[in-house]
């Protein structure tokens, strides 16, 4: 279970540290396991059967861990009969020494479950552990008969390390497993279990479970019996593709993403240790490798190609402008689509999108409202009637996604922008953080109601996307004040009103925005102001986030290293050559509803209480459509 | 309309509604003498009314006048009868032409007295409640006529037994021994008392005074004549007595979309003190009171204003703050008793997403 982690060896496994640190070196392999005690942090898991404790009290490590891994394969164990007595004889086909047994050890557990799975049980949550360490084995299998002895190197040296991370690592396993639950959760949904589920059952071989809305696919021993090294790129290409949000601290999936990646993104070194689970890639090494391979990348469709490069450039930013490049890539790409022979237009169409998805995911990772459109048009997709021909139905989904860009997007920026000039008043002072689309719209078309008002635009590195904005309110005669976020306290006494765009709004009213966005709802509450968050419902999500660790997006870290127009403050220009300096650029973070006063959608004003139910009838809504 | 609107020009500084109370519940002062008189002449020339309701002679302000001399009814559930009298004496031949003169009425009910939140809630709750029917659709005229017919009475009487459900549903509310602290005269809040004291309950109630309405004085009174024991405290002495007192219970003129009240001045200040000692706040309100504003804060209203009887007279320099009513944010409510049921101020927005999509 531990091959998954990275090599970093802890030196206390008792304290687990949280937050920036550098990884220490590795320690010396001659540190015995007898360090387990429970770390601070842990709750021991309960035990369900004795049966399984038969298999772990062969090794000589009782760990936590090891309770751990008898958890959860007893946890599984409760749904299904386990049959036990296959699992020695595929224990022994997957060690084949003492060192590779002892590097099978940690994952004694889940054999149980991997021998279940090739049964062929019907989808569980449960599983996904079982998926997941199978899987990781299986990877470790291929890779031993891919690189024979060096593998074995490797096996062994992460066994080692494995031993002293684990009870460190069972914390994490038990997130791993909320994550890998979860993703699977999500999974079912983003792809929709027939489409997705078809593609794939191609591709698994019979003897596996059937298990489609699962993305680890290679789920149980008997991969490592078929021994996948070589399966055609084009497979992998239909596979399931990564979820939006992966999380990369799992290495064999993100071995898996990478390895039918279209862009090669080089991992960034010193990342910083809690935000391990989003990735993060050196900027700018992957713009020139992209272009010279355009012509050789068939899959992806021009237009798409284009949207993508736009991304990575930063051309293109902002939810509305980034989801209707998208859209308008797809509509493209649908229309010079041609359905291959003895395919369905639904399932291959589908595909499709899919491996285009995961091409701009590669790019930059979605924004909610892209994963909200693509929600949208897969919905649509799967709903064409089967008796229309193929030219119609790439009409009607075409005019979809015009209607969509139209209803959702355009107009319902003009009802935001009728509600929102409401609450302008003759006299006020009004705060906006960044740049947003709806808010310069409210504020230019209050300008041309002829209401008097002055606007503080307040602005942050490295982006410092308030400039652009800046000089679009100055351009049309607006009274303006430009200021950092550094004096926000300072400037809030004046302020009368905030308004505040939002990439998204999450069920429980937590408004999911730019970073910085959170500062100042915060300030603006502390002086009762009153904040107004103006978005677009169909950037609503039904997610619940309580912070903006689990869920975010990294950017470069070398803008922050940089001040333009100071070249000579370069101290940070080795930064990353220090161990111990880590740079973080977060782009989002997420504001709690308490400081939010009000919210203006296409709706109406609501409050932030009332985005459920929102939620509940746009989703509602978009079944009559 | 006339009548109406030359008695309006004579004040223009009391919003109808408040002349309505006036002249249900006459509390004549020096300075109101006049003012209440002509308010209270109820149907001067009603048959000089330029209502322009060319298809027939029905005046809907006639029919809502007439409802609304009855002291017991709220002004809003009258303007529902008016608004169902319409459909019923409509001449109308085509949905379309009914929809329009239902508009017309609910229009000119509304410029009757743009201050009063209520009556504009309940009139575009009639509208939607009425004709969001998708059974109008395929049918022929006259039997889509009475549906809505039936739809509009429902409504009427759903909101005429309105105080009754919720007098019904505050009684578990009211515990013996307790002791309620009331703001303002709301027949609603009236009829919960007499609920509990007809149910034998032993509790106490503190009226504020309620100035410059003195509605404290015409609640105690009331509150007397069925034996239920009264205090009489002076606005500013609320945060005083606030130690003693178990719940605040106040009506409404109005449920705002965030889930705050607008009711009479002094409720934000009660509601604030009972906050910060950890008293509950009740509100009574008809469900026909729920009203798609937003107001961000106190300035943020359509302003109502009555003037201030002082008792003496005050220098021409020196200004009044004379807004009759204030804005209390949802966070300080506990509960709303309503007739859908007893709610949280969250749900408000729920119902009024439900009823406007």
């Amino acid at each position: 279970m531990d091959a998954r982690r990275a090599p970093r060896a802890v030196i206390d496994p008792k304290v687990r540290k949280v937050g920036f640190f550098a990884p220490p070196d590795p320690i010396p392999l001659n540190i015995s396991p007898s360090v387990n005690s429970l770390s601070p942090v842990m709750i021991p898991p309960p035990r369900h059967s004795s049966e399984n404790l038969n298999i772990n009290t062969r090794y000589s490590v009782t760990s936590p861990s090891g309770e751990e891994s008898i958890a959860i394969s007893s946890s599984s164990s409760e749904l299904f009969p386990p049959p036990i007595s296959p699992a020695p004889s595929s224990r022994i086909v997957a060690g084949d020494g003492g060192g590779i047994a002892a590097s099978s050890f940690p994952r004694g557990g889940f054999d149980v479950t991997a021998v279940k799975a090739s049964i062929g049980v019907p989808v569980c949550k449960l599983t996904t552990v079982s998926v997941v360490n199978a899987d990781s084995l299986a990877i470790d299998e291929r890779e031993k008969a891919d690189k024979g002895g060096g593998s074995a190197m490797e096996v062994k040296d992460q066994a080692m390390n494995s031993k002293q991370k684990k009870e460190k690592s069972s914390k994490a396993e038990r997130r791993d497993l909320q994550e890998a639950q979860r993703a699977a959760k999500a999974a079912v949904k983003a792809e929709g279990n027939k489409p997705s589920g078809s593609v794939t059952s191609v591709n698994l071989k019979s003897a596996k479970a059937a298990k489609p809305p699962q993305k680890v696919d290679n789920t149980s021993i008997a991969a490592s019996e078929k021994k996948g090294g070589d399966r055609p790129s084009e497979k992998d290409r239909k596979k399931d593709v990564p979820h939006p949000r992966l999380q990369y601290d799992d290495k064999s999936r993100v071995e898996k993403a990478k390895r039918r990646a279209v862009v090669n993104q080089t991992e960034a070194r010193n990342r910083v240790e809690l935000f391990r689970h989003l990735p993060q890639y050196e900027h700018g090494s992957q713009l020139p490798d992209l272009e010279a391979k355009f012509f050789q990348i068939d899959p992806v469709h021009p237009s798409v190609y284009k949207v993508g490069l736009q991304y990575l450039s930063g051309d293109i930013s902002g939810g509305n402008a980034r989801c209707i490049a998208m859209l308008q890539a797809f509509q493209d790409a649908i229309k010079d689509y041609a359905v291959p022979p003895e395919k369905t237009l639904v399932r291959d169409l589908t595909a499709k999108i899919s491996s285009y998805v995961s091409f701009l995911i590669e790019c930059r990772p979605l924004s909610i409202s892209m994963g909200n459109a693509i929600r949208f048009l897969k919905s649509r997709i799967t709903k064409l009637p089967p008796t229309l021909s193929e030219s119609e139905s790439k009409t009607s989904l075409q005019s979809d996604i015009e209607h969509f860009i139209n209803e959702k997007i355009i107009l319902a920026n003009k009802v935001i922008v009728n509600h929102a000039v409401t609450k302008i008043r003759d006299g006020d002072v009004l705060l906006t953080y960044g740049s947003s689309s709806a808010v310069e719209m409210i504020l230019l078309h209050a300008h041309e109601l002829g209401k008097q008002f002055r606007v503080v635009v307040v602005d942050s590195r490295p982006r410092l996307q308030g400039k652009v904005l800046l000089r679009r309110l100055v351009e049309k005669g607006l009274s303006c004040t430009y200021t950092h976020v550094n004096a926000v306290s300072y400037i809030m006494h004046e302020v009368t009103r905030v308004f505040l765009g939002a990439s998204s709004v999450l069920s429980n009213g937590t408004v999911y925005s730019g970073v910085g966005t959170a500062c100042v709802a915060m300030v603006a509450h502390v002086y009762h102001v009153p904040v107004i968050v103006c978005c677009e419902a169909y950037k609503f999500h039904e997610r619940v986030q309580l912070d903006s660790i689990c869920s975010n997006e990294l950017g470069d870290p070398d803008v922050i290293s940089k001040v333009p127009g100071r070249e000579d403050v370069n101290l940070l220009d080795a930064w990353a050559n220090t161990e111990n300096l880590q740079l973080l650029n977060l782009m989002y973070d997420a504001t709690p509803s308490d400081y939010v006063s009000m919210i203006v959608t296409d709706y109406g004003m609501i409050p932030p209480t009332s985005v459920p139910v929102v939620v509940r009838e746009y989703s509602r809504e978009q079944v009559w459509m | 309309m006339e009548g109406e609107g030359s008695a309006m020009e004579k004040n223009p500084k009391i919003s109808a509604y408040y002349q309505t109370r006036l002249a249900h519940f006459g509390v004549v002062s020096s300075e109101w003498l006049a003012q209440a008189q002509s308010a209270t002449n109820p149907i001067p020339s009603s048959s000089t009314n330029t209502y322009p309701d060319n298809e027939s002679n029905f005046s809907v302000i006639d029919e809502f006048n007439r409802w609304r001399n009855h002291p017991d009814l709220a002004e809003a559930v009258a303007a529902i009868r008016a608004l169902a009298a319409v459909i019923s004496s409509s001449k109308a031949s085509t949905m379309m032409q009914l929809e329009i003169e239902l508009k017309n009425a609910s229009d000119s009910l509304k410029a009757w007295d743009t201050t009063s939140i209520s009556l504009t809630a309940a009139s575009d709750l009639f509208m939607r409640y009425v004709t969001r029917t998708s059974a109008l659709e395929f049918e022929d005229f006259h039997s889509a006529k009475s549906r809505l017919i039936e739809r509009a009475d429902k409504f009427g009487e759903i909101s005429y037994k309105a105080r009754k459900i919720i007098a019904m549903l505050s009684q578990d509310f009211i515990f013996d021994g307790c002791t309620i602290l009331v703001h303002g005269f709301s027949r609603v809040v009236f009829e919960v008392l007499k609920l509990a004291a007809h149910n034998k309950k032993r509790f106490r109630v503190f009226c504020t005074e309620g100035r410059p309405d003195r509605s404290g004085l015409r609640l105690s009174n009331e509150l007397a004549k069925l034996d239920v024991p009264v205090k009489l405290v002076i606005d500013s002495a609320v945060a005083y007595t606030m130690d003693e007192v178990n719940m605040v219970l106040v009506g409404a003129d109005g449920v705002v979309e965030s889930g705050g009240i607008i009711n009479m001045m002094g409720t934000y200040q009660i509601a604030l003190v009972a906050n910060s000692m950890n008293k509950p706040v009740y509100v009574a309100a008809e469900s026909y009171k729920f009203a798609r504003h937003y107001p961000l804060d106190q300035k943020d209203l359509a302003p109502a204003l009555r003037p201030v009887d002082f008792g003496v007279p005050i220098p021409s320099k020196v200004e009044v703050e004379c807004s009759a009513r204030d804005y209390t944010p949802p966070q300080y409510l506990t509960l709303l008793f309503t007739d859908l049921g007893v709610l949280t101020p969250s749900v408000v927005s729920d119902e009024l997403i439900q009823l406007y999509l």
